[in-house]
């Protein structure tokens, strides 16, 4: 992976995303032989939206690292609330931080993060946009159960706004993966997506519910129908509620189904399949420490091999 | 009716948008951000019948030629567009639009939660695509309505 910058799945090849999950494997396999790797550079934590996971997932692979961390806390008491444009404030933690880990409501907002600094920036998330290193992590999950070719996956719910599902369609294209996207017409693909997925010629098929592609899959990804991302909140309640599983709706599945969701669940996936064979989720959430001490290890190594490049003169 | 005979008198100095797709000639004149107030001559012909496109749209702008990034985005709606400079009543230059392969600071994103659309110090920018054009910072797809994002 030589890229300055992890901004959306469409930069991720497959060499890419091996490289990575290979070196998260690695991690995972012997912690301590990274301990302290990056010792003496800072990560600034800059969440412009609320999040517990991917904040406290970035900080901690930061730490094990050596990296410390420093978190601008929330929007409401930082310069953000005075008015300072984004471009702006990225540019004076730049001074502070040797990367920076941006979540922003809105979408392209790392985009142009990464075009007005030098240090990598990864994109925690960007409205419903893209999440690309959520995808990292699930693709590691997916690999270590399942591997991640000859592959059929389900991706259900909100997959209009949901930025996780948007990254991981696009970076399943990589793969011989076959997608099922499963969701009430309201929450379909977005345009951009779609639009990717065509430019791959990715093997993609549509339904409304669950029951008839259940039995043909590998990977069934839960998402949560998101009120906050409703414009309309009496569109949410029509279709909230749907598109839930419990133990018994798995019982169509085969057995070596893996469950994943990007976590909070609401009702969408009920306690009931906690229990069973098939539920990853909170795995696929503990994944998020190698995977994202991969990609921070492999940012910085190639923000230090920038810096020690000779220049032609 | 032949493309050659106009129903409009020649102009003096110049451009003539030639050969644009019958109903566009209105959005021509907002990418051009000519509304009237800024004391030009414009003439527009409307469906006219031509040999080409059977029926085009023309227009004629007196006292001012057509930068790049005009003519750029002119291709987006108009891709069989003729633009012809015209100087002391003769056309000095006759060009055929080409698709870029980017559109700068010319069309705005009609999504509302785009970066683009928070006051940041950026310009605009679009990928061309077969069909349409795409907003680099938020991935949205533009296609037929792109001329109703022009924001020149």
């Amino acid at each position: 992976m030589r890229q300055d910058h992890l901004i959306t799945a469409t930069q991720l090849s497959r060499d890419d995303i091996e490289a990575v999950l290979d070196r998260a494997r690695e991690v995972a396999a012997d912690p301590e032989a990274y301990a302290g790797r990056h010792a003496g550079t800072m990560l600034a934590l800059c969440f412009f939206e609320p999040s517990t996971r991917t904040r406290m997932s970035f900080d901690s692979a930061a730490q094990r690292l050596g990296i410390d961390t420093i978190d601008m806390g929330d929007v409401d008491s930082s310069s953000v609330s005075k008015g300072e444009s984004l471009a702006d404030t990225v540019r004076v933690i730049e001074g502070y931080a040797d990367s920076i880990v941006l979540r922003h409501p809105s979408e392209g907002a790392a985009t142009l993060a990464a075009e007005f600094v030098d240090v990598p920036v990864i994109n925690a998330g960007d409205g419903a946009g893209q999440h690309p290193s959520q995808t990292l992590l699930d693709l590691h999950t997916i690999r270590e159960n399942h591997g991640l070719d000859d592959l059929t996956v389900g991706i259900m719910g909100d997959l209009k706004y949901g930025r996780t599902v948007h990254s991981l369609a696009t970076a399943l294209t990589n793969f011989d993966a076959r997608q099922h996207f499963i969701s009430p017409e309201s929450l379909r693909l977005p345009r951009s997506v779609r639009f990717d997925l065509h430019e791959t010629g990715a093997q993609v098929r549509e339904h409304d519910d669950l029951e008839a592609v259940l039995p043909e899959l590998d990977v069934l990804y839960v998402t949560r129908i998101q009120k906050e991302r409703f414009p309309d909140e009496n569109e949410y309640h029509r279709v909230a509620g749907e598109y839930r599983i419990d133990a018994d709706t798995l019982d169509a599945a085969p057995d070596d189904l893996t469950v994943m969701h990007p976590l909070p669940r609401v009702d969408e996936i009920a306690p009931d399949v906690d229990d069973t064979e098939h539920a990853r989720y909170f795995e696929q959430a503990h994944n998020g420490i190698p995977v994202r001490m991969a990609l921070l290890d492999t940012l910085l190594e190639n923000a230090e091999a920038d810096e020690g490049m000779e220049v032609d003169r | 009716m032949s493309d050659h005979e106009l129903r409009v008198s020649k102009i003096r100095d110049g451009t003539v948008i030639d050969h644009v797709e019958g109903g566009q000639a209105l959005n021509v004149l907002a990418i051009l951000g000519i509304d009237g107030s800024e004391g030009l001559g414009v003439s527009v012909g409307m469906n006219v019948p031509s040999d080409r496109l059977g029926r085009k749209d023309l227009v004629k702008v007196e006292g001012r030629e057509l930068s790049q990034s005009e003519v750029d985005v002119l291709s987006l709606i108009a891709p069989e567009a003729t633009i012809n400079i015209i100087r002391e009543f003769e056309v000095v230059e006759k060009n055929r639009v080409t698709r870029p392969d980017r559109v700068v600071g010319v069309l705005s994103c009609p999504n509302r939660n785009c970066i683009t659309n928070a006051d940041e110090p950026v310009d605009t920018r679009f990928e061309v695509v077969a069909d349409g054009v795409r907003c680099d910072y938020c991935s949205t797809v533009l296609r037929s309505d792109i001329a109703d994002h022009i924001d020149v």
